[in-house]
This record gives structure tokens, sequence and C-alpha cells, in this order.
């Protein structure tokens, strides 16, 4: 019999998480509440722009409606229509609840919310707390949940790594096996439901503009349980990222709104730093190739001809992946008043001023469109189970707008809580063998971890992260080519191999941070076999996917949801393809210069 | 320049009862290294400087862009965060060592949950009714807003904690990152319901009184956020409220 008070398992504290905590706990359930980080330091701070809601007050007509439509359109019709439809009329409902909670959104003179336009839409619909919302937003929930946690109705566990789920002996969800990451001891929870709230799969990429947490492990680890995986191919990469030794940092498109030029040194052995190149040696190639977008050709062009420029005429900017991106011919006093801000963050993290010299630049990983699959309750095909924010697939088809994810991982939060707490009211008796399914769980983990502990090879977890982040940037981001796909996957099986062979030079059994990630890495490199292989399939191109030999929409024979299922028989992927609920919305070209 | 390279040591330490020892490490100079891509490449290649085999450094860290406030640390003997400190605006050998006044758990990393637990305690939140539909929100002037959010981007990094002089085990003060979010929800018009109850938990030992105005606070806080101006308005209403109690009682 379920329990008179159930307690629910949310894995992971950005924007998703905490949401769905807030819900549960304001249903009079309990929340257990596991993450990597202390969950005020989860990677939903990174978002800068804003959050979209159909607020429409700047007297322009938008609506709820409009927010969905262009919502469809820009995820290229990939996304199921109702859940959709459902986030933009929760929107407006949303935004005025965080601003009760205190987010300190900019505001117009009379002292209302003040709303800026974004990619992808024709209204001023996308809220905004200075250049950080992500951060104002989390930190509102953050508040909340700390409220609900001295008052005992959340247990925080911070520094905890999920490991997997504890299913019972029908497939249903009970609990979590979990790692403390100070003593690295293994230990179950049992639960009512569970939701998983964990984020991109930035690592997988290697550097990507996600935080370090973002490894997509949790993901990887309960589609080898069973959980079904839908549109892992689709995956969104920024033109215009700042390539760092640690990570990509963003650089806002109105760089390039404000007269910044794209350009790469015409010969390849080109010496002298960018500054020093005049300009008869310089090739502005988007200036060249599109006399009349010039350097604002839509995100997803700039990215691909970068690619082309860098990785087919080997042009990147001394042999590395990088190109040009110069402001430095606009005087002083326009950048300061237009662009201050952003040029703060590359004088900050780079060292050299943007005013004086051209910015270095590439295109990076941003975000994950796929992700675990859900129905319209947000719950995976193993019952018991949910997932939320941007680890599950829905919303933002085969493109995501900008100001999207903040939205949907809080809508998302906020459906799952309350759906989590009525299944796990009606939630029927455990088979009595329950007790033996948490041993085994247990058991299974504990095995890898001494397996691990104990291998004697000689690869270099870190190494192996290297190579896996380099052929998946190169292959399996921008433009993909399937002779390219296969390779890739060849390389993902052999990395696999290897990673058989791996040996930890740290194998102490306190805060080990290089056994977790050599965990972890297992998990990523299964992932991406997903990632590559929907990608090989699917011959078509369509929103962020992007396919030269296949350029246009097929809608006929790919207007459908890639679910992958692990195989473990033949340790890889099973493929099915799911129709697209296009009920509301028609679907039609997606074209941008033309609308 | 080709055979620049960079020398750094760590201050390392096993687990929270070993002992400290110092470790250095010798990498090829590239342009644009931050301290964070200095313990990547350690993880790659963990081996000291005089060739001996080593483990991968443990240190807190996950933006990487400066908001998150995981990756505080000594560096130079300075309070800052690793991944906006470029190597190339270093001295060298870099000096790296976990902050001192908190508890280390492994090499970099500390124990900081004293921030997460003052925080409840002055109950830094605004205490709305519930989640569900009850409208919108309190309006708000542009330059209250800009006020709130210039507090509202405190990371619970705790640079300032660490480098105040009376933080410390004897005098138990909450530290200025504490002060700073009283104030943020004292002047929230919903979140000042609760202003009574934040200047009570800020009186007495440990409360506001310890601070000793050294100002290293505001210094080294990698948001800028006028913590100084924070405690003296907040000192400012705890002793307007202390005189009030006075009269009451």
């Amino acid at each position: 019999m379920a329990s008179t008070t159930p307690r629910i398992i949310i894995v992971g504290g950005g924007l998703a998480g905490l949401s769905a905590a807030i819900k549960v706990a304001e249903a009079g359930a309990n929340v257990d509440l596991f993450s990597l980080v202390p969950v005020k330091r989860s990677h939903s701070v990174c978002a800068q722009g804003g959050i979209n809601s159909a607020k429409n007050l700047k007297g322009e007509g938008d609506s709820t409606w409009a927010h969905f439509d262009d919502t469809v359109y820009g995820g290229d019709f990939l996304a199921n229509q109702g859940p959709v439809k459902q986030m933009c009329e929760m929107g407006p409902g949303i935004i005025d609840l965080l601003d009760r909670m205190g987010v300190p959104f900019s505001r117009t003179d009379e002292g209302l919310l003040d709303f800026r336009r974004f990619g992808g839409t024709l209204f001023h619909r996308t809220a905004f707390a200075g250049a950080t919302t992500g951060q104002q937003l989390l930190y509102a929930l953050d508040e909340q949940v700390r409220r609900f946690e001295s008052e005992g109705k959340v247990r925080k566990f911070e520094y905890w790594e999920f490991l997997s789920a504890v299913l019972d002996s029908q497939g249903v969800c009970r609990g979590i096996c979990a790692m403390d990451l100070r003593s690295m001891e293994v230990t179950t929870f049992p639960a009512d439901a569970v939701l998983i709230a964990t984020g991109g799969v930035g690592a997988i990429f290697g550097k990507s503009t996600n935080s370090v947490v973002c490894t997509g492990s949790a993901q990887g680890s309960l589609y080898q349980q069973g959980a079904a995986y839908g549109n892992g191919e689709m995956i969104q990469v920024h033109p215009t990222c700042i390539p760092g030794e640690d990570k990509l940092r963003l650089m806002s498109e109105s760089a390039r709104g404000e007269g910044g030029r794209v350009w790469v040194p015409k010969n390849p052995n080109e010496t002298r730093p960018g500054k020093q190149v005049p300009d008869a040696d310089r090739w502005y190639f988007l200036e060249d190739k599109y006399p009349k977008y010039g350097n604002l050709v839509p995100r997803d062009i700039a990215t691909r001809e970068i690619h082309e420029v860098v990785y087919d005429k080997g042009l990147g900017i001394q042999g590395q992946p990088m190109v040009y991106l110069d402001l430095s011919h606009i005087d002083r006093a326009t950048l300061d008043r237009k662009l201050g801000g952003i040029l703060d963050i590359y004088e900050k993290f780079v060292g050299d001023d943007p005013h004086e010299v051209p910015m270095k630049i590439f295109p990076g990983m941003h975000y994950t469109m796929g992700g675990l699959w859900v129905d319209a309750d947000q719950m995976t095909n193993i019952k018991g189970l949910y997932a939320i924010g941007e680890c599950d697939y829905s919303i933002h088809g085969a493109n995501r707008l900008g100001a999207n994810s903040l939205l949907s991982c809080i809508y998302a939060g906020f459906v799952a809580g309350p759906n989590a707490v009525k299944y796990a009211k009606s939630l029927a008796a455990a088979p009595d063998n329950l007790a033996t399914s948490f041993e085994n769980e247990k058991k299974r983990q504990v095995e890898l971890n001494t397996r691990l502990v104990n291998n004697q090879g000689t690869e270099n977890p870190f190494k192996l992260w290297r190579e896996l982040g380099e052929i998946m940037s190169r292959n399996v981001t921008v433009r993909r080519y399937n002779d390219r796909l296969k390779e890739t996957d060849a390389k993902l099986v052999e990395l696999l191999e290897r990673y058989r062979n791996v040996n930890l030079s740290d194998k102490s059994m306190w805060s080990n941070q290089s056994f977790l990630f050599t965990r972890q890495l297992q998990n990523m490199l299964q992932l991406a076999r997903v990632i590559t292989q929907g990608a090989f399939l699917r011959n078509e191109s369509r929103g962020s996917h992007y396919k030269p030999d296949f350029p246009e929409r097929d809608d006929a024979n790919f207007l459908k949801t890639t679910k992958a299922f692990f195989a473990p028989d033949v340790d890889e992927p099973r493929f099915e393809w799911e129709p697209v609920d296009f009920s509301l919305i028609k679907p039609r070209p997606r074209r941008y210069d033309t609308k | 320049m080709a055979n620049k390279s960079v020398l750094f040591k760590i201050k390392r330490q096993a687990s929270p009862t070993s002992e400290a020892h110092w470790e250095e490490f010798e990498l090829a100079w590239r342009p644009g290294l931050n301290v964070i891509s200095l313990f990547m490449e350690v993880a790659i290649n963990p081996v000291t400087r005089d060739g001996k085999p080593t483990t991968p450094i443990n240190y807190d860290s996950n933006c990487l862009e400066e908001v998150c406030g995981s990756c505080a640390m000594l560096i130079n003997g300075k309070a800052r965060m690793a991944c906006s400190a470029l190597v190339d605006n270093l001295e060298q050998p870099l000096t790296i060592e976990p902050f001192s006044k908190f508890p280390v758990l492994r090499d970099l990393q500390v124990d900081r949950t004293v921030l997460f637990e003052n925080l409840k305690t002055i109950k830094a939140w605004v205490p709305i009714d519930g989640t569900y539909a009850l409208g919108d929100g309190p309006r708000m002037v542009p330059k209250l807003q800009e006020q709130a959010y210039q507090l509202s981007q405190c990371m619970s990094c705790c640079c300032c904690m660490e480098a105040c002089p009376q933080f410390n085990e004897s005098t138990g003060f909450v530290g200025a990152a504490t002060i700073a979010q009283a104030r943020l929800f004292n002047m929230h018009p919903t979140g000042k319901v609760l202003k009574d109850e934040r200047l009570q938990a800020l009186m007495g030992d440990g409360g506001i009184q310890e601070c000793g105005y050294a100002q290293n606070c505001v210094e080294v806080c990698p948001k800028d956020i006028p913590l100084t101006r924070s405690i003296s308005d907040v000192s400012g209403d705890v002793m307007k409220k202390a005189i009030l109690d006075f009269f009451r009682t």
C-alpha cells in the first residue's frame, strides 16, 4: 500500500528540479532532492537573455497562441504540439509567480515588467533580469526550496551522484541508487516516484557552453536501464562562442548586430596577430558569400560557413578552430554604449580588449533539444520515472528558440510535480520481492565501482574524453555527412573498448572526482552513440540537424520522433520512429526570409 | 616564447584529517590559460614538476563563467574565482590554496555550508502565499529593481567571508554576504514582512556588530556587491530595532 505521505525523489536542482520540488512540497508530499553540487550552483545560472511569455505588455497584440506558433515553427514541427501549447498558456502565470517570488526583473518607468525581443519572434515577449536572468530565476526558486527545507518538507542531498533507478520485478521505478561524493559510499533510496532533472549533455562534445556537471550521465544510465531516448540527434550549436582552454563561453549575437565583421586570414600560415593583418590579406567570408545579409545571416548558416572555412579550407586562425569577430573598427564610445556588458565578459576571460583587437570566436555546442522520452504528463516509458527540463525531449523539437528554455524547465517541473504526487497516491503495492530489487541494484553499482578502481589498464579517462569531444564536435554538430557519422560511431565503439582498459591514477575512496568522472564517461559514450546513430538515420535537414547531402526537410519520411532503446544483447541502440502530433498547427516550410 | 612555461604550486590535502603538503607543477605555456585549465591539464597527465606521478587535483567548479560561485580559492593569497583567474595576469610561480577559514574536504574543496545555513537563519526568501495563480507581482520602480539586482547577484562564493578579519571561530561572525541578503529581502515589498525576524537574527554575538569595518569584503567581491553599504544600512536598522525593543519592554 502506498504510504499516506508520498515521498518523491528529484534528481537535479536546476530550474526544473527546483520548480518540481516546490510543487511537490506544496502538495504536502516529502521531497528528497539530489544534486551533484549545491543546488544554487546549478547550470541554470548560465542563462543570460531572458524568459519568454506572451504577457502582451507592449500593446503588440501578442498572444499565447502566437507564442505557441513561434515555438512549433522554430522547432521545425518536430515537437508534439499539446505540451507546447500548454507551456505557452502557462507562461504568463509563471512570470507573475516568479515576480511575486522576488525575481528582480528589469522594469519600465511605470514599474511594470519590461520585455525585449529575441530570435524567432516579432513580439517583445522576453522578460529579463539584467544580463543574468537564469541566475535570478534559479535563486528565487532556490530561496523557496530553502524555505520548505527549513520547514522539514524538503531534504537536500547535495554532493550526491545519481547512479541508477531501482526498478521492481515488474519494471516500475521504486527509488534510486546514488553515491555520496565525499565517502564514495553507494546507497539506495526508496521513493513513490522519481523525477530526473539533470540538464543537457554538453560534456559529450568535450567543450561546450554547458557547465561541468552537464555530462548526460544520468540520462545515459537510465537509457541503458530501458528508458527511451527521444530525438537524440537534435543538438543546438551557437555560432559565436569564445573558445576557452576550459570551456566555450557565449558571445552574444548582438556583437554582429552592431556591426561586427567575421573574417579569417587568407593565408593559412599567417603568423601576424589579427590586428596587424592588413585588410587586403583578410577574407570576410560571410560578406563575400552573402552580399545581402553579410555578417547577419541566421545562426545556422553562420555556423555552417565557419565550420567549412575552418575544417574544409583549413583557414582557422593559426591552424586552430577559430575565426575573427571584429569590432575594433567601431569607435570606443559607440561600443561601450551598445555592447558594454558583453565586451567586458570577453576581456575578463580572454584578457584581450575587443575595442582594440578582433575577438576570436567559434561555434559551440549549446543546447540539448533531445532527451529522455516523456508523455504529456512528463513520465518516461518507465512507470514512476519522470523527466523534466533540458534532459527531456519534449517542447523544442528540432531547434530551440532563445529564452524558451527557462520557461520549458519551469513548465515541466510544474506539470511533473503534481502529476508525480497524484501517481504516488494511487500507486499499487510493490511486489513482495522489492527488497531484493534494491539489494541487487546496489550490488550491481558497488561491483561497477570495485571493478573500476581495481582496473589495471593503461588508458587515461580524461584522454578518452578529449578524443570523444573532438570527434563529436567535428562530425556530429553542424554539418553532418553519413560517412563521417559512420566513422564517428566506429570511433565510439573503439572508445568503449578502450574504456574497459582504463586506469585511475587516483584510487582513493574519499571525494575522488576523477573516479566519478570515469564512471560518468561510460554513460556518455553510450549516449554519444544514440546521438550519432540518430543523426545517421535521419536523412533530411530539419532545424539544427543539417545534412548537405539531404538539404531539404522531408516530412513524408521524417516528421517523426526518433526513439532510441538500448539493446543489451548487442550493446548498442535500437531505433523506433513515432508519429508527431501536429493536429493544431499544420506543418509549413520554415523560412525566416519570407515570413 | 616557444619554451615558456607555467609554474604553479598547489596546497594539497588528501582528507579533512590528513596533513597538507605542497606540490609543484610545470606546464607548457599556451595563450588563454586560466587556473581551471591548469587543473584540467594535470588530470590528463598527473605528474609533478620533479616527475613524480600524482593524482588529479580535487576542486569545486561548475559554470566556469563566474556566476555559480563554485571555484573560489586562494590564488597568490587572494580569495577569488579560479575560472576568471587568467594565468597571464598572475605572478609566477602561482600559489593555489584552499580557503583557510572553512574546513578542507580534499585539496581545494572546502565545506561552505555555513553560508547556506545562515541564509536559513535570516529567512532569505519572499514568503509568498502559494504558487497558484494570485495575479501580478508588486510594482517596483526601476531604481529599486536596480538596487535589488545588484545584491541579488551574490553567488554565495564566500570570498567576502574568507577575506574578513572578523570571520573566525572566536567571533562567530555571519559575514557580509548574509547581511547583504538580509538587506535584499528587507527592501522587497513583500519580503519586508519578515524584516523584524531578520534583524533579530543579526543581533547579538556573531551578528552584525562583529563587523570591524576592515572593508576587505568589498575589495574581494567578484560581483562588486555593495557589501559595506549593506552592512551600514542593516546596522542602522538593527540599532533602531534595539532602541524600539528597549522601550517596548
